[in-house]
């Protein structure tokens, strides 16, 4: 697994819809707003959903499920 | 040295979870699960080494293997719903990280079962 790496890009994730939210809300255009917000979350999902699969199966042969 | 490697995840991690956590709390827990699972995998070739030795152990006392298997699922078990009841926790939804616990403590019971049979059976046997 790519250490910081993915720490880093769910960040970069987070930060950017954070902005583009507030960007978003200063135009007074709200339901783009909360699309962006959606479309972060589910980037983010998909990654962690990656991830925790990796994670149930690395724990899945090792302790001899 | 593994062990400064996860110290400096989980601090780089703590520190960017604070900065999200007033804007997007959704995506700050999600990286919390993101660097439970990166230190998880650091740690992954050392947990493997101890379940051999384990094995080893075992092997030498001539313990039957159904029962190391037994022993290794029911801390697989463990630790899988701890990671969960602590995220949840983490998000503050205590009641679905007790409900949690609750089912992880009963599949461990049921994985006990078989042992607790036998120890039972040994000692009715034992007694005169």
């Amino acid at each position: 697994m790519t250490d910081i790496g993915i720490i880093f890009k769910i960040a970069t994730v987070g930060i950017i819809v954070a902005i583009l939210d507030k960007i978003f809300e200063s135009m007074g255009r709200e339901e783009q707003a909360t699309l962006v917000t959606l479309a972060g979350l589910v980037v983010v999902l998909m990654m962690v959903i990656g991830m925790i699969s990796n994670l149930f199966d690395s724990i899945k042969t090792m302790f001899q499920f | 040295m593994e062990i400064i490697q996860v110290v400096v995840i989980g601090l780089v991690s703590t520190i960017i979870i604070l900065l999200l956590k007033d804007e997007r709390p959704e995506i700050a827990i999600q990286l919390s699960i993101a660097c439970g699972i990166i230190i998880f995998f650091i740690m992954l070739s050392k947990i493997t080494a101890v379940i051999q030795a384990l094995e080893q152990i075992a092997n030498k006392v001539n313990i039957d293997t159904v029962y190391l298997n037994t022993v290794l699922k029911i801390i697989g078990i463990a630790y899988i719903s701890s990671f969960g009841v602590e995220i949840c926790k983490d998000a503050g939804q205590n009641s679905i990280g007790s409900k949690i616990e609750f089912a992880g403590k009963i599949l461990i019971i049921i994985m006990a079962m078989p042992i607790i049979m036998a120890i039972i059976d040994m000692i009715i046997k034992i007694m005169p």
